[in-house]
């Protein structure tokens, strides 16, 4: 499974990254996530060296959740250089997924 | 990529239909794969409590049902392929299922991909979505908690909504389109007896307002006075009904002025060697146990087309 990221290193990890960066906005209790997270993992090994996969639990990083202002989940969210590149809500197909980082 | 490989069934959707249909293909001694694009479970997965399938009660969620009708089928073995439909042929005896990743072949088709929530059909809709508009409860309620919220609807998926939302939200005001709910009795009851619940009837939707990219409340419509309302809320709840997700098959079979796949209970299709079921075909009523039945039967029309060509 993709590291699990809080505030303390989401800094570091996604908006310092020499590589575009996906992260998965997450929440414990909600089923369109559990589908979507198998998906996830699979387009974390499929672009390892070219790009990053994280999650962020949206219950233990309120913070980071309200700041990116994730108010559905799943929230998937690709970063390049430290800014949004693309968003998308909801659980979605993989290729979708994958343009996020295109 | 082409696989070589030519499966009996092919099954287009993993909600209960689909999984349905995988179960009793493989009893039948049928190869078979089901395609999916999302997750298997489709729209039960998304359901909080499951009153109304027999033989399960309020405490089976819709999430653990569908983990269940996974294994049955798969234990049978049947195949999933994670990928989306993109087109299908169906002008020769094996068919073939276009998809993102690579093409599927099969002798028959069996349709199942199923329904999904309705939109407004409002200019900023799509804009905010995620941004306070949702299209499920279940999934987005706890980002409103102790908030007012709105759910749009009257049938069972808005009652359950708003019955679901009830627990978490402050207030929940039901925007209902005619002077009645077409939910189910059992759920009239249930949100009369909610105090924090509000119906506010005759009306329609028709702004969505926004602040800063969010949305900040609605504006709606009585169609019997045409009085304009404004309700502040950061939460709208959209349960107006589905749509058939028919478009990858384009024109290729006849369907319904709805959308929906044209086929009656032996779940046939215009098209010999392909078939429709679950909330996909054209029928009276839209539920996870006709779904199943679907299932049963399109495989019983698909052994028997199956049978014929042989």
């Amino acid at each position: 499974m993709s590291e699990v990221l809080t505030s303390a290193n989401f800094q570091t990890k996604v908006l310092e990254a020499d590589k575009p960066v996906l992260v998965d906005f997450f929440a414990t209790w909600c089923g369109p996530c559990k589908r979507v997270a198998p998906v996830v993992d699979e387009i974390a090994s499929e672009v390892a060296g070219k790009a990053y996969v994280y999650k962020v639990d949206i219950d233990q990083s309120p913070d980071i959740a309200a700041q990116y202002r994730v108010n559905s989940v799943p929230t998937l969210i690709s970063f390049e250089h430290g800014q949004i590149k693309n968003k998308t809500v909801g659980a979605v197909p993989k290729q979708q997924i994958m343009q996020l980082l295109a | 990529m082409g696989s070589e490989r030519i499966y009996d069934v092919a099954i287009i959707g993993a909600g209960p239909a689909g999984m349905t249909s995988a179960l009793y293909a493989c009893r039948a001694g049928f190869s078979c794969v089901m395609i999916e694009s999302i997750s298997y479970g489709g729209q039960l997965a998304q359901t909080e409590h499951l009153e109304n399938y027999p033989g399960f009660n309020q405490s089976t969620s819709g999430f653990e049902l569908s983990e269940i009708m996974f294994a049955q089928a798969t234990s049978f073995g049947a195949e999933i392929i994670y990928d989306e439909v993109q087109s299908v042929w169906f002008e020769n005896d094996v068919k073939t299922v276009v998809c993102a990743y690579e093409s599927i072949q099969a002798r028959s088709v069996i349709i199942a991909s199923g329904a999904r929530p309705a939109t407004l059909g409002l200019p900023n809709e799509e804009a905010l979505k995620g941004q306070g508009v949702s299209y499920c409860a279940t999934c987005d309620g706890n980002f409103f908690k102790d908030e007012d919220v709105i759910v749009v609807g009257g049938g069972d998926t808005a009652a359950a909504d708003a019955i679901y939302l009830s627990r978490i939200c402050n207030t929940v005001r039901m925007i209902v389109r005619r002077d009645e709910l077409r939910a189910t009795a059992v759920y009239h009851h249930r949100l009369m007896e909610l105090e924090n619940v509000e119906i506010i009837w005759n009306s329609n939707v028709i702004r969505l307002l926004e602040d800063d990219g969010r949305l900040a409340g609605v504006i709606i419509r009585n169609n019997k006075t045409n009085e304009e309302t404004t309700i502040d809320s950061r939460a709208v709840f959209v349960a107006i009904g589905t749509v058939p997700n028919v478009e990858f098959l384009g024109n290729t079979l006849e369907l319904a002025p709805s959308g929906h796949v044209l086929a009656e209970a032996d779940c046939r299709t215009s098209v010999e060697g392909v078939f429709a079921a679950g909330d996909v075909r054209t029928k009276p009523l839209y539920q996870v146990t006709t779904a199943v039945g679907d299932g049963a039967n399109a495989v019983e029309s698909c052994a028997e087309y199956l049978a014929r060509m042989r």
